[in-house]
């Protein structure tokens, strides 16, 4: 009989809630029975609510068991695993999964499907094809395809991503660099990891290709501390790659050099902005520059720099695969493609959703996430991270497109989407929005840094019932301060969570004193 | 990301550490990080000798040190338990699953008691299983009080 794979996890969010624990039982209780498995280690598919999601293939389908203990293992096995035998926690065959099959997967095809670290595996799934066909077809092919597919920047700002390779490649001198931004600090997202850590030779391939177009020989990876599993599984792959040959210098022949250095930060929140990222990357302080120049223009160590999120360069590979027109066949007016919305906070099935754009909060949350895990209705959704607006569930019918999002004061940023049920005190929010600014506010700009603790002494009062009227004045003065006169996103945007909470959570202030 | 394994690093390991990174001042975050990694803070010691071994001034070293939450200048517990406080776990009982950790532990934030340094974190992307804690680099999730007393208790069994 041949070997039987099983799939587990090997991602934060399975591992934080046993998939290691699972996996090593998996071996002990086969080795106990004699049962003659090849246990694979993949990436998450991203239905984070089922949780280590244990797979089995049997005839070449691949049967899915959720919420696996490694309690549940030697049940498994008794009941027939290898088989695809029948079990409480058994889900049925993975493609049939509504919540996986229903995504438009673009960016995240191979999360959860093959084994991130196994050359063989990504290669058997398209790996360094797209590379391929750069290398042959040349620069201003993949920067042509990269402009006429729309993608936009998906760390949150949604610059045009071709305009930006475009200028790099124009900028005059000799060296380039390409820095990925993997410092993912918005709470409610997790797109980044899920793909670095189901998929980096993708992410790696992604950023070759960048090189190559823009005419880049170095790139670095600006990894957030605070994924220590993901810097394991990148750190391989990207040795991986280099064993292979796919990064060094002169590349499977074609004359062209690209290596990658990975470095960590250090638990700043400022670093996920552009510029702070590149001190970071420096080996300085965070702290946040003028602009312009433009990294474009003057980036690291004051090159030419495309600055691009894991997401977007991660996009890239199908763009050269499949064509640009099938990626701006996706999505809706000038929100082109697909986003990787993340479910999270106070959902019944969190996880991550690669859906085009144009779908509604509604679809989102209620039918991928199926409303709130407590069961409570939804009070707020928070999109976009720490500096988006909290929605109503009035505006739970916006459908998910950059313009229509500014048209109500919010935006998608990096597409997390934070759910709160009915016993949030949303002035408490405000409060955290502010206190959250002062914490890693870089310093650099008054508004931001003085700014975001008067808020907070501000909110305050606001809370304790002092002088009410006079400081709701205050505080919306203070907002527009912080917005019109910040130097980056920090302090400009800290004021949207804080309107929002004004505009349609007014009430909380007046309750918030006695409730926490 | 390994356990700390050492009280703190002396001259000879933080000249190999520089020696990692060919001595080159842009690697300063990185170098740092190393460092604590190894023993979780980094003492005045160590920023003169960066100084000296990076060619930078100890004002430089000194700056990037105080600017990052993760580099410590004062030594930490054997234990570093972080509870996250972004939005995602806020929104499933991290204020309340804050409160229990510090009443159970009886310290505050920074606080370092019986081995153990209790510390806040802002998002470890598991916002999907919130709340979410960190304990000795690895991240748990769904960590309702009696989980966080369990992990706890691993802890202390394991010492």
């Amino acid at each position: 009989m041949a070997r039987t794979k099983i799939y587990v996890p090997r991602e934060t969010a399975a591992v934080s809630v046993g998939a290691d624990e699972v996996a090593l039982e998996v071996a002990r209780v086969a080795k106990k029975t004699g049962t003659d498995i090849e246990l694979i280690r993949n990436g998450s598919w991203g239905a984070t609510w089922l949780e280590p999601l244990l797979e089995v293939e049997v005839d070449g389908a691949r049967i899915a068991y959720g919420n696996v203990s490694a309690d549940d293992v030697a049940s498994l096995f008794d009941a027939g695993l290898v088989t695809g035998g029948d079990h409480e926690r058994r889900l049925g065959p993975i493609m049939e999964i509504a919540y996986l099959i229903n995504q438009d997967r673009w960016t995240f095809w191979r999360v959860g499907l093959i084994n991130p670290l196994s050359l063989e595996d990504f290669e058997a799934h398209k790996g360094f094809q797209a590379l391929t066909t750069a290398l042959s077809e040349g620069p201003e092919f993949v920067l042509d395809a990269v402009m006429a597919s729309g993608l936009r920047g998906r760390g949150g700002a949604g610059f045009q991503t071709g305009i930006k390779w475009q200028t790099v490649a124009d900028a005059p001198g000799e060296q380039k660099y390409i820095a990925c931004n993997a410092d993912e600090g918005d709470s409610g997202t997790f797109s980044d990891r899920l793909l670095m850590e189901g998929d980096p030779l993708g992410l790696i391939e992604s950023m070759a290709i960048a090189g190559f177009a823009v005419g880049a020989s170095k790139g670095y990876i600006y990894l957030r501390s605070e994924y220590p599993l993901t810097h394991s599984i990148l750190s391989r792959a990207i040795e991986t790659a280099r064993d292979a040959g796919w990064l060094g210098e002169d590349i499977k022949d074609s004359g062209f050099d690209f290596d990658i250095e990975l470095h960590l930060g250090a638990g700043s929140y400022v670093c996920g902005e552009e510029t702070a990222m590149l001190e970071s990357l420096e080996g300085k302080k965070g702290i946040v520059r003028y602009k312009p120049p433009l990294p474009a223009h003057e980036g690291l160590f004051g090159k030419p720099t495309v600055v691009n999120n894991v997401v977007t360069l991660a996009s890239v590979g199908n763009i050269i695969n499949l064509g640009s027109e099938k990626y701006a066949g996706m999505g809706v007016d000038r929100s082109k493609g697909t986003l990787a919305f993340q479910l999270a906070g106070n959902i019944k099935r969190g996880g991550m959703v690669e859906k085009s754009f144009g779908i509604t909060l509604r679809e989102l949350i209620e039918d991928w996430g199926g409303g709130t895990a407590s069961g409570r209705p939804v009070k707020a959704v928070q999109v976009g991270g720490p500096l988006g607006a909290y929605l109503p569930a009035e505006k739970l019918d916006t459908p998910m497109d950059y313009e229509a999002f500014i048209g109500i004061d919010a935006m998608i940023g990096h597409g997390g989407i934070v759910v709160f049920d009915d016993t949030t005190n949303m002035a408490q929010m405000a409060r955290f929005a502010m206190e959250f600014c002062a914490i890693e506010s870089c310093g650099k700009c008054t508004p931001c840094r003085i700014g975001s603790t008067r808020g907070v002494e501000v909110i305050d009062k606001m809370i304790a019932g002092d002088r009410k009227d006079e400081n709701y004045d205050l505080l919306v003065d203070l907002c527009d301060t912080m917005e019109g006169a910040s130097l980056c996103a920090m302090g400009g945007m800290t004021p949207y969570p804080v309107r929002s909470v004004l505009k349609y959570f007014a009430d909380d202030f007046a309750s918030s004193n006695e409730l926490t | 990301m390994a356990i700390i394994d050492q009280e703190i690093i002396d001259q000879k390991t933080t000249s190999e550490i520089v020696a990692q990174y060919n001595a080159r001042p842009e690697m300063l975050v990185q170098i740092l990080q190393t460092i604590v990694m190894r023993c979780g803070w980094v003492s005045q010691n160590t920023i003169r000798q960066l100084a000296d071994e990076l060619n930078l001034s100890r004002a430089d070293v000194h700056g990037v040190v105080e600017y990052y939450h993760d580099f410590r200048t004062e030594k930490p517990g054997k234990h570093i338990v972080k509870i996250c406080q972004a939005e995602a776990c806020q929104a499933m009982g991290s204020r309340a699953l804050t409160e229990h950790a510090k009443k159970t532990l009886a310290m505050s934030f920074h606080d370092t008691e019986n081995d153990i340094t209790l510390e806040p974190v802002y998002c470890l992307g598991n916002c999907a299983c919130s709340p979410a804690v960190m304990i000795n680099g690895k991240t748990h999730g769904r960590v309702d009080p009696a989980r966080f007393n369990a992990l706890l208790d691993d802890l202390r069994g394991g010492q």
